[in-house]
């Protein structure tokens, strides 16, 4: 009972999830942090840590792979902001009932498999594929296929990540009152004015959102590259992936990926600092 | 400039959407400097009409006048009219500084000048110097609906717009707001257009007032005239608590009520008058002893009482027809329920009006 009293009720309720979330959540993060620190190709966390493996990756071309995988990702980021503004707007506000049926629209490919989908637009650019098969046929042309670029690897990022970006912006943008967009144009704001002071810093919470979101996810993107890109450039996933499977060396590969964390991490909390969500939602 | 000139007018004003016509017709002149309120049930119109005011909804037919400028087409943002919202709509990213000075960074005015119209503003609107640089999420209801005011006379407005800004507002503290609101159209010689489906509010403030019903203004005058001289039915039950009795015209001055099987004498039945409803107010009935207190009298039941601080107000039941009298608290009735009593009035305290 004594015991019951000292951590009281709120904490009591809380504990089961609570201890769901240490086993669940952070001890894998424990362990690949833990096994960053072993020597390289063994499998026992006990035994003398050190920062070997660390100082292999700063010794390696790996920081290739991180910059790719960032500059991807930022690129991606970029590029979905400036379809999904417009797709989000619509959404929120122009298309009726038919933002339903758009909706659905970009919902349905999440039902299939990411890779299936990348095999697809493989089929639909490949040499003699959809695209270039129809433009042989139809028109004589055979211009070079755009497979195996980082342009394609771009546009498959791109294409896998949008609902992602979408449907947070969507929220954003109606997110913002009517009347409030209203009275700035009563106020003699032009269609711009009202955009630029009204309408981005209200739906800034779901626009930040989609930002990091898609971010976090391109960044640790691989099968784009893998499958649309014919593994020409080698995204830091891809070179954990290789750490763990191939060359069997589990310590590296927890060093990267304790490394990417950081990187990721830094960044997130670099933006929510920059962006605090509370004062942009007005809650403060 | 003539403060007797029309500043705006509406011609045969229309707006409908699909087959629904939520506006109809209206013709109105405002004058310079003139408080009117439109008042009306939800779903009147008056919002619809507002907005074409305002340039936020186009009219489907029918002209506005500006000074004699036809601004059907101009937009809202070109229009020198400003809006108070019923839910303010204030920036609630930008402090209340910023949301009063929003109208002037828009026209690029320079910030230190921003800055002391802003103070001066606050000032007029007895709002703390203090608050310049407070996030308007902060501030009370109260305050919130000064901010809304100082942002939109920040605009320097011909015209200021009111869309029921007062209505989510508590009693007391609404009262004080309609006085200051009053107070500040004294002091601004704007012309103010308030909309709101409070006839209260509305007799408070106005100088004149337009009732509207289903897209249409159904009579335009003075608090005094709405009050006293309601020219139909609808008008009179807005206003608040009446008694109505369905009548139809016998004599000069002498209608007939079918629902008691009574004759009463009623002000001069003007011509053409042949059915329609009189009306009596509750503070215009009283008890009486015997038939011969007073021109009409009815006999009923007396079925409750309802104390409103000052006044107290009995429900005498005549037949079916419930009927509200109503006395001030020092000359209480001292009737039990369930007693029959006697009730009467004069004819020069009832008005005739149609349906």
């Amino acid at each position: 009972m004594n015991l019951a009293k000292t951590i009281g009720p709120g904490t009591r309720h809380a504990l089961p999830i609570l201890l769901f979330l240490l086993v669940g959540f952070a001890a894998p993060l424990l362990a690949v942090i833990g096994f960053s620190f072993i020597p390289a190709r063994s499998f026992s966390l006990w035994q003398s840590w050190s920062l070997g493996n660390y100082i292999e990756i700063f010794n390696s071309t790996s920081y290739l792979s991180f910059l790719w995988s960032l500059g991807l990702a930022a690129v991606t980021v970029l590029i979905l902001a400036m379809i999904c503004y417009p797709i989000a707007y619509g959404l929120a506000r122009v298309f009726g009932k038919y933002a339903t049926l758009v909706t659905l629209l970009f919902t349905i490919p999440l039902f299939v498999s990411e890779n299936v989908r990348l095999y697809g637009w493989v089929l639909f650019f490949i040499k003699n594929g959809v695209l270039l098969g129809t433009l042989k046929a139809w028109f004589g042309i055979e211009p070079e296929s755009w497979l195996f670029t980082n342009g394609i690897i771009v546009f498959g990022m791109v294409y896998v990540y949008l609902p992602f970006m979408l449907f947070p912006m969507t929220l954003g943008v109606s997110m913002v009152p009517d009347q409030t967009r209203d009275a700035a144009f009563d106020l003699g704001a032009t269609r711009w004015q009202v955009f630029k002071e009204v309408e981005l810093p209200l739906s800034m919470p779901g626009i930040m959102i989609g930002f990091l979101l898609s971010f976090v996810l391109a960044v640790g993107a691989i099968a784009e590259a893998k499958v649309l890109g014919g593994q020409q450039i080698i995204p830091i996933s891809h070179d954990i992936e290789i750490a763990f499977t191939y060359a069997q060396n589990w310590p590296l590969g927890a060093a990267l990926s304790v490394l990417l964390m950081l990187v990721v991490g830094t960044m997130v909390l670099l933006v929510l600092r920059r962006f605090d969500l509370d004062a942009i939602l007005g809650r403060r | 400039m003539n403060s007797r000139s029309p500043i705006l007018q509406l011609r045969k004003l229309t707006k409908t959407f699909g087959s629904f016509t939520a506006v109809k017709e209206i013709n109105l002149d405002i004058t310079e400097g003139e408080f009117f309120t439109i008042v009306g049930p939800s779903g009147s119109g008056k919002t619809t009409l507002l907005r074409m005011l305002t340039g936020m909804e186009s009219a489907t037919s029918g002209d506005i006048l500006l000074r004699g400028a036809r601004i059907n087409d101009l937009p809202a943002n070109k229009r020198p009219t400003c809006m108070v919202f019923q839910s303010l709509a204030l920036f609630p990213h930008r402090t209340v500084g910023q949301n009063i000075e929003f109208s002037l960074k828009i026209k690029n005015v320079a910030p230190d000048v921003r800055k002391a119209r802003a103070l001066q503003l606050m000032a007029q609107l007895r709002l703390p110097q203090d608050y310049y640089g407070k996030s308007v999420t902060k501030c009370s209801g109260g305050e919130r609906q000064r901010v809304a005011l100082a942002r939109a006379l920040a605009y320097d407005p011909d015209i200021l717009f009111f869309d029921e800004p007062l209505s989510a507002i508590d009693y007391k503290l609404r009262k004080t707001l309609e006085k200051e609101l009053k107070d500040i159209h004294r002091e601004t010689g704007k012309t103010f257009i308030y909309i709101t489906h409070s006839l209260e509010e509305a007799m408070v403030m106005s100088d004149r007032i337009g009732v509207m019903r289903a897209g249409q203004l159904v009579q335009v005058g003075s608090p005094q005239q709405i009050y006293s001289a309601p020219e139909t039915k609808f008008v009179s039950e807005f206003i608040g608590d009446v008694n109505v009795m369905a009548v139809t015209a016998k004599g000069s001055s002498i209608v007939h009520a079918a629902e008691f099987g009574v004759d009463i004498a009623s002000p001069a039945v003007p011509a053409g008058f042949t059915a329609g409803h009189l009306v009596v107010r509750p503070e215009s009935l009283r008890f009486i002893e015997n038939r011969s207190g007073a021109e009409n009298c009815l006999e009923g039941r007396l079925y409750n009482e309802y104390v409103l601080g000052s006044r107290i107000q009995y429900q005498v039941r005549v037949h079916d027809h419930v009927f509200i009298v109503e006395k001030l608290r020092q000359q209480a009735f001292a009737g039990q329920r369930d007693d029959n009593v006697l009730i009467g009035w004069d004819a020069k305290d009832s008005i005739l009006v149609t349906d």
